[in-house]
């Protein structure tokens, strides 16, 4: 790949961070190879709110939720086509650099994936490659973190520890952590407790609502009674059968989704008819 | 059979203390059990054969080789017309050699490995590579000798010496560095490349700071196999720069002895046999190999420990 200046490349995306971002998306159609798995997809996200992508399995609702940080980039075949802009600016423009959006726009995943370092270095890697070095300052970064990821507590006297020896809800914390350490102004999040007892569960949902006061979260979810707990607003994704491409069915605030839907599929779906 | 039938069954054995097998509909597993029998002692018994040629292998090699292990058989040259003396010369030959292949198959074949493995595009000209590189791991070392032989000492003219022989031998050891390298990068979950990108990671910081150092255990055990498989080739030298008789080398140019080669001469033409030398030479051979063998191990699973996804 040739290498832009290191200027142009950050000023994009560093231009439009603030603590405030919200997402725009017209008409955006994903595609692998010559299939198209997601089309004409347009809504906003509003900043500050936490916003549930639910669907059945299948309607690239992950997908979706890889376009706001361009991880599909590193997946072969996939083309994104239509609008999406993060505080007003095409993240897929030439300009941008995917590498530094990355940092503004974090991602927890499905299941925890910590990596094969102590409980210090995982929450201080996103910092020490925006090239943070002294000491007091990652320490505090990563005290910090793991403080928002509701983890601290818990291991504050064993930074040390390899993060392998944590429980499984500890871990996808840590993550979280991880991921808060860069100071995004988005949490991307790919059905983040799939993998967790109620407990864990339970915390990370209590954590999320903490964290929307000072970020724009997206989360998909297939646990339909999560999103209505803790989303602002949902998004239900629907891929009507295996020809088709997956649309935008219907989207609105949660209460309305789940009290009186507009679209006969999704009431279907939220009562469990389907899916 | 009711339940009735079957309490009254164990309760018969707890009594009798006979051990039966109870079965709780008319399906009997008993051909299903004979199968695992068989298979289980098949495996076992070929698992035993393996292990006791090992133990009988290396204990007539250590029975027959011991008594010709001394302080001079190791430190001294070989006298009296090759039946006398001792083997240092080809020892500091082989020694030279290790550090000869570590310093070319090394670097050209893990960085090969991270190419194919990590950075090429998967499409078709990367699979013949791959399948050429497979290839290459089954060309008798014979050719080996022969096409080094034809190119470093004549073509490149380094001429009989430890450099033509060195380089021969990482062309033997490059086909199993790179494999083993692009094997233990295949090991590494996706989801920590994941991690590391969405953390903001460009692809070579991912490399170099979550992929490799995972990797890196897998990669070296790899490399000391295909390294120690070369420190006991005789094919490859014979025709590029090992020695008959050789005083100790003290620079790449030279040609020197080396240890398999010296006992497959010893063992096959000496003028007044020597069995001595042929036995305790094949003992430092393997000695040195399976002591680098067993660190490399130790090593391994020490790491290993630590990566338990």
């Amino acid at each position: 790949m040739v290498k832009t200046p290191a200027t142009a490349m950050t000023s994009s995306v560093e231009a439009v961070a603030s603590k405030t971002a919200s997402f725009d998306l017209q008409n955006v159609s994903v595609s692998y190879g010559s299939e198209k798995a997601l089309e004409g997809v347009s809504f906003y996200i509003e900043p500050l709110k936490v916003t549930a992508l639910i669907g059945p399995s299948g309607c690239g609702k992950s997908t979706l939720l890889r376009c706001f940080n361009r991880m599909n980039d590193a997946i072969d075949n996939v083309s994104v086509e239509g609008l999406i802009a993060l505080n007003g600016q095409d993240i897929y423009a030439k300009a941008v650099d995917p590498v530094s959006l990355r940092m503004y726009v974090g991602q927890v995943f499905q299941r925890p994936n910590p990596f094969p370092l102590s409980i210090y270095d995982n929450v201080a890697f996103g910092p020490r490659t925006q090239g943070v070095r002294k000491r007091d300052e990652l320490d505090e970064i990563v005290i910090d973190s793991l403080k928002k990821a509701a983890l601290y507590d818990e291991v504050k006297n064993s930074l040390k520890k390899h993060a392998f020896e944590l429980s499984g809800g500890q871990q996808q914390r840590l993550c979280i952590a991880r991921a808060l350490a860069t100071k995004p102004g988005v949490l991307l999040m790919d059905e983040p407790c799939s993998a967790l007892d109620p407990i864990s569960t339970g915390m990370i949902e209590e954590t999320v609502l903490h964290l929307k006061e000072s970020m724009t979260i997206v989360m998909v979810t297939h646990n339909m009674q999560q999103a209505a707990r803790i989303s602002d607003t949902t998004a239900f994704l629907l891929r009507e059968s295996i020809e088709e491409p997956a649309t935008l069915v219907e989207v609105t605030d949660t209460t309305t989704m789940f009290t009186q839907p507009n679209d006969k599929r999704t009431e279907n779906y939220i009562t469990g008819r389907f899916g | 059979m009711t339940s009735a039938k079957i309490i009254a069954r164990v309760a018969n054995m707890t009594k009798t203390g006979k051990k039966e097998v109870i079965t709780f509909s008319d399906y009997s597993s008993k051909g299903a059990r004979r199968v695992e029998v068989v298979v289980r002692a098949f495996t076992a018994f070929c698992c035993i054969a393996v292990m006791a040629l090992v133990v009988f292998l290396l204990g007539y090699l250590f029975i027959q080789g011991i008594g010709s292990i001394s302080w001079s058989f190791i430190f001294d040259s070989p006298r009296d017309r090759m039946t006398g003396g001792g083997i240092w010369p080809a020892i500091v030959g082989t020694l030279w050699l290790i550090a000869l292949v570590s310093a070319f198959a090394l670097p050209v074949g893990i960085a090969t490995g991270i190419y194919l493995a990590e950075i090429a595009k998967q499409n078709k000209p990367v699979r013949m590579l791959r399948v050429a590189i497979a290839n290459m791991a089954g060309v008798p070392s014979v050719v080996y000798g022969l096409f080094g032989f034809a190119a470093f000492s004549l073509a490149f003219g380094f001429g009989k010496s430890l450099l033509a022989m060195g380089l021969t031998l990482a062309c033997v050891t490059l086909p199993v560095v790179i494999t083993a390298t692009e094997e233990a990068l295949k090991q590494i979950p996706k989801e920590q490349r994941q991690a590391a990108m969405a953390l903001g990671c460009t692809r070579a910081r991912t490399l170099g700071k979550v992929v490799l150092p995972t990797a890196l255990p897998g990669i070296i055990t790899g490399a000391i196999l295909g390294l120690s498989r070369a420190a006991g080739e005789t094919a490859p030298i014979l025709f590029t720069g090992v020695a008959f008789f050789a005083p100790v080398a003290t620079n790449i140019t030279q040609p020197s002895m080396a240890l398999p080669y010296h006992l497959y001469i010893m063992a096959t033409q000496p003028t007044t046999p020597a069995p001595h030398i042929v036995w305790g030479t094949a003992l430092v051979l393997t000695g040195i190999l399976s002591i680098t063998n067993v660190i490399i191990a130790l090593w391994r699973s020490a790491k290993r420990r630590k990566l338990q996804w």
